[in-house]
């Protein structure tokens, strides 16, 4: 229980903190790693020269979001009304489906408990609760597949040496979930769907352009020149509110520590890298661990990992096979 | 990304912490900026606010503009279902009302081709409603004295229209210029060829609008705004004798309008004679 609100709070932005007790099994397997250098070397190298470079997991996550986006735009388009709405809320065949954050900011700015809302929003928490919570960021928001294009060309300038990266404290999204929800109570607007770059994109594909698409290219620009996925890392309420939803989710990426190398190649593409703090050395407490509500199950680190020490798992059904 | 650090690292032990909280310090205030920043940006949303730009035209059923503003989804789903495809959606440039829904009464009214005001149905949150909740006030001049009857369904078991209020109040703008006014007629289509909107034609197809510019009119005094109004009693055409002795009329607005566009959109002056005024309230002195 303490590593479930350990984990809450490194979503909230507390910095991940080294295990108090490793289990005797994983303090095992280190010893076992470790023992033999060269047999540890020799490992390595065989794991590298067989690295089979996959992007297997981005392709489909590719796929599914563009085709759910797609959807949304020929449903009006063809008038074939499966999937009828926007991001922020929709029919699907008919079935109520209301984004959380929004209806959450709908009913601050409107001071009134819209029942209406109710199925719709319940049915999102279910489908997220089943399918991991932030996995609505990567599997479904527009802006994340723009951004994690700006971010290819940001690290490619990083690369050459031509911007460097500024981090800033993740806490910065909590503040911002609680000043959004503030200003949408105090003003009686819903202040962050003006900013919303998920709803402008959702809302341009399938009602057509507009200026706000000059807002999300500011964004874009910022994450290339000067912040890796500011955005979604440092300020959307809506991926920390899926995240709350994804914290009892039983979809996660489990990380197996005995077939870790420790290298961090998994870190290196993460969009949310504190959530794989457990695959530094010696950070591992249990032999396999769930990487956490902020995970958002994009599986870049599965598709990075040499050796198959990050997986995709449900809770509970790989005890059940 | 902070890797473990080795123990007995090279780097002199006293000038780490110094930089560790130097770069903490930084990324704190940097996160301030970020925050202040992005709070500031937003409330660029007052912009049009301040502005004081006169209001949009809703889509029938809306609450009142503060309500509306607030309890509106941005979903869209009311453009989806609109037969004559009347509702767009605000841009960034109206602030807080991105995404929310408007009417441009003069390139497509709302005709009420749907006949149960679609729009209404299809919203999920009320912000579009038949009945507001009682805790919702009703602005003075917004409630219809009693329920409009739809022209098209007038002969249907059920003829009127689901709406208590009305989204705005036609005012003839231009007295002046109206061809009525005038003793003119008209001939021809009602706005060119090249204009886009579309209408329900009783006469042509209950069921499919058809676009103005394939209907044209051959009128010996001008009269559109009075006959395509799609509600009963909501307008009518006052007649009188000019000083000349030419036989004129005039459009009147009556109590039954409930603001939908029709008559600005089919008006054939350039800008129109007659205008919507957008949640504005009936008024007795109006007439």
């Amino acid at each position: 229980m303490s590593r479930f609100f350990d984990l809450f709070r490194g979503m909230l932005g507390a910095a991940p903190t080294k295990p108090k007790k490793v289990s005797e099994r994983v303090q095992q397997i280190m010893v076992h790693k470790y023992e033999d250098k060269e047999r540890y070397v020799k490992e390595r190298l065989h794991a590298r020269a067989h690295q089979n470079p996959s992007h297997k997991w981005r392709n489909r996550r590719w796929i599914v979001l563009s085709a759910v986006n797609l959807l949304f735009v020929v449903s009006f388009w063809l008038d074939i009304q499966i999937l009828e709405g926007a991001l922020t809320a929709s029919r699907f065949v008919g079935f109520h489906m209301v984004d959380l954050n929004s209806a959450l900011h709908v009913m601050l700015a409107h001071k009134h408990v819209i029942v209406n809302l109710f199925i719709g929003t319940f049915t999102i928490f279910l489908l997220w609760v089943m399918l991991g919570g932030r996995s609505f960021c990567s599997w479904v928001c527009p802006y994340h597949l723009v951004s994690e294009l700006a971010e290819k060309l940001h690290l490619m300038l990083v690369k050459k040496k031509l911007v460097t990266d500024h981090e800033f404290h993740r806490g910065t999204r909590t503040v911002f979930w609680v000043l959004f929800a503030i200003m949408s109570f105090v003003t009686g607007y819903t202040v962050f769907e003006t900013l919303s770059p998920t709803g402008i994109l959702s809302r341009a594909l399938i009602y057509g352009p507009g200026l706000a698409l000059g807002w999300v290219s500011l964004l874009l620009l910022f994450e290339v020149l000067w912040s890796r996925r500011a955005w979604c890392r440092y300020v959307c309420p809506i991926g920390l509110t899926y995240g709350v939803v994804g914290s009892i989710s039983p979809l996660q990426i489990t990380y197996r520590v005995e077939q870790c190398l420790h290298e961090g190649d998994c870190r290196k593409v993460c969009l949310v890298p504190h959530v794989l703090d457990v695959t530094i050395k010696g950070r591992a407490s249990e032999e396999t661990m769930g990487l956490g509500p902020d995970c958002t199950r994009c599986g870049l680190c599965v598709d990075a990992c040499p050796t198959d020490a990050l997986v995709y798992e449900v809770k509970g059904l790989s005890k059940l096979l | 990304m902070s890797d473990h650090t080795t123990p007995g690292s090279k780097k002199p032990a006293s000038r780490m912490p110094l930089d560790k909280a130097q770069k903490a310090r930084r990324r704190f205030l940097r996160s301030v900026g970020l925050t202040v920043g992005v709070v500031g940006i937003s409330l660029l949303g007052y912009v049009p606010v301040i502005d004081a730009r006169p209001p949009r035209l809703r889509p029938p059923g809306a609450l009142n503009e503060d309500d509306f503003l607030a309890s509106c989804i941005k979903c869209g789903q009311c453009v989806q279902v609109c037969p004559v495809q009347a509702i767009e959606l605000g841009d960034i440039d109206d602030g807080f009302g991105i995404g929310v829904p408007y009417i441009s009464a003069r390139d497509q009214a709302c005709d009420f081709s749907c006949d149960a005001v679609q729009c209404i149905l299809a919203c999920p949150t009320g912000a579009l409603t038949y009945l507001k909740p009682a805790s919702l006030e009703i602005s003075a001049g917004a409630s219809l004295a009693k329920p409009p009857v739809l022209k098209a369904k007038e002969n249907d078991p059920e003829p009127t229209l689901n709406l208590k209020e009305r989204i705005g109040v036609a005012r003839l703008a231009r007295p002046e210029a109206c061809l009525a006014m005038h003793g003119k007629g008209f001939k021809g289509q009602a706005r060119g060829p090249g204009f886009k909107g579309q209408m329900r034609y009783m006469d042509v197809d209950r069921w499919k609008p058809i676009p103005v510019r394939d209907h044209p009119y051959d009128r010996e005094l001008c009269d559109l705004c009075f006959t395509e109004c799609p509600i009963k009693d909501a307008i009518r055409m006052v007649s009188f004798v000019s000083k000349r002795g030419e036989r004129l009329a005039r459009p009147e607005v009556l109590e039954q309008c409930v603001g939908c566009g029709v008559c600005e959109m089919v008006c054939p002056l350039e800008p129109a004679a007659i205008v919507i005024d957008a949640r504005a309230p009936w008024k007795e002195e109006l007439a």
